[in-house]
């Protein structure tokens, strides 16, 4: 039986490692798949929440991030959905491209599709949802 | 959890407790910032004791090795275990960076 959980955000990147570990938690029938909760699970919602609060909700503190999570018996989902306009992910460079390797910013979106087994953004580009499934393909 | 700074030798070293992620980034660079602007251009980032490192948290070490290469200096990364070392692989930071596989290692040469 699926497990779910609801939270709401306020839009400060300081509740963001709270809120991981939080949701990490809420995983208790993920206990067998450690390594994929410790590095995919965190770093891809870590991303995904700084990407909500940073550039969808625009730093703006009057904003919040809703955070949909689903437990079920072979894979955990979580929508994380902000308050902004949208934006096109496939507008974003390859951060492993030779001339983008040295920048310091640009690589959030990467490291969520190569830590995560789906991510799926909806049309209007404002929330994203994760899969990490506990026998998962993600290249990690 | 923080960020713990010593000094070894002439060697600035930054232990990393807990995670590095875009919650304290900030806190991070300007420690690292405070050191290079006293005249100290030889630093260590030690990662025995951190948990995980998120996209921010990669572009501040990236930024902090621009302007300690500006000044003369040099970075080396130490004591990442096997999944942050995963995380530079995948985005190619390890192509960047000076790693090694401990503190002491990090020292030698220095």
């Amino acid at each position: 039986m699926d497990q779910e959980l609801v939270l709401e955000l306020p839009n400060d990147i300081r509740s963001i490692e709270h809120a991981v570990e939080y949701v990490t938690r809420h995983c208790s029938s993920c206990g067998d798949h450690a390594r994929r909760l410790n590095l995919n699970f965190r770093v891809g919602l870590t991303e995904a929440l700084s990407n909500a609060m940073l550039y969808g909700n625009g730093s703006d503190p009057k904003k919040r991030v809703r955070v949909e999570v689903t437990v079920g018996v072979e894979e955990v989902s979580v929508r994380v959905t902000d308050q902004g306009v949208g934006f096109d992910p496939e507008t974003v460079p390859d951060p492993t491209l030779p001339g983008n390797i040295s920048k310091t910013g640009g690589r959030g979106i990467f490291l969520m599709k190569a830590l995560m087994d789906e991510v799926q953004f909806n049309e209007r580009g404002n929330a994203v949802t994760l899969v990490l499934r506990f026998e998962g393909k993600a290249s990690v | 959890m923080g960020f713990q700074v010593s000094k070894s030798n002439e060697v600035m070293v930054i232990d990393v407790e807990g995670q590095l992620i875009v919650g304290n980034r900030q806190e991070l660079k300007q420690k690292v910032l405070d050191e290079l602007e006293k005249g100290e251009r030889k630093f260590v980032v030690n990662f025995s004791e951190t948990g995980y490192i998120d996209s921010s948290g990669l572009g501040v070490l990236v930024s902090l090795s621009k302007k300690i290469s500006e000044q003369d200096g040099e970075l080396r990364l130490a004591s990442l275990n096997e999944d942050l070392r995963t995380l530079f692989e995948l985005t190619k930071l390890d192509t960047l960076f000076t790693i090694v596989d401990t503190r002491e290692e990090a020292l030698e040469g220095l």
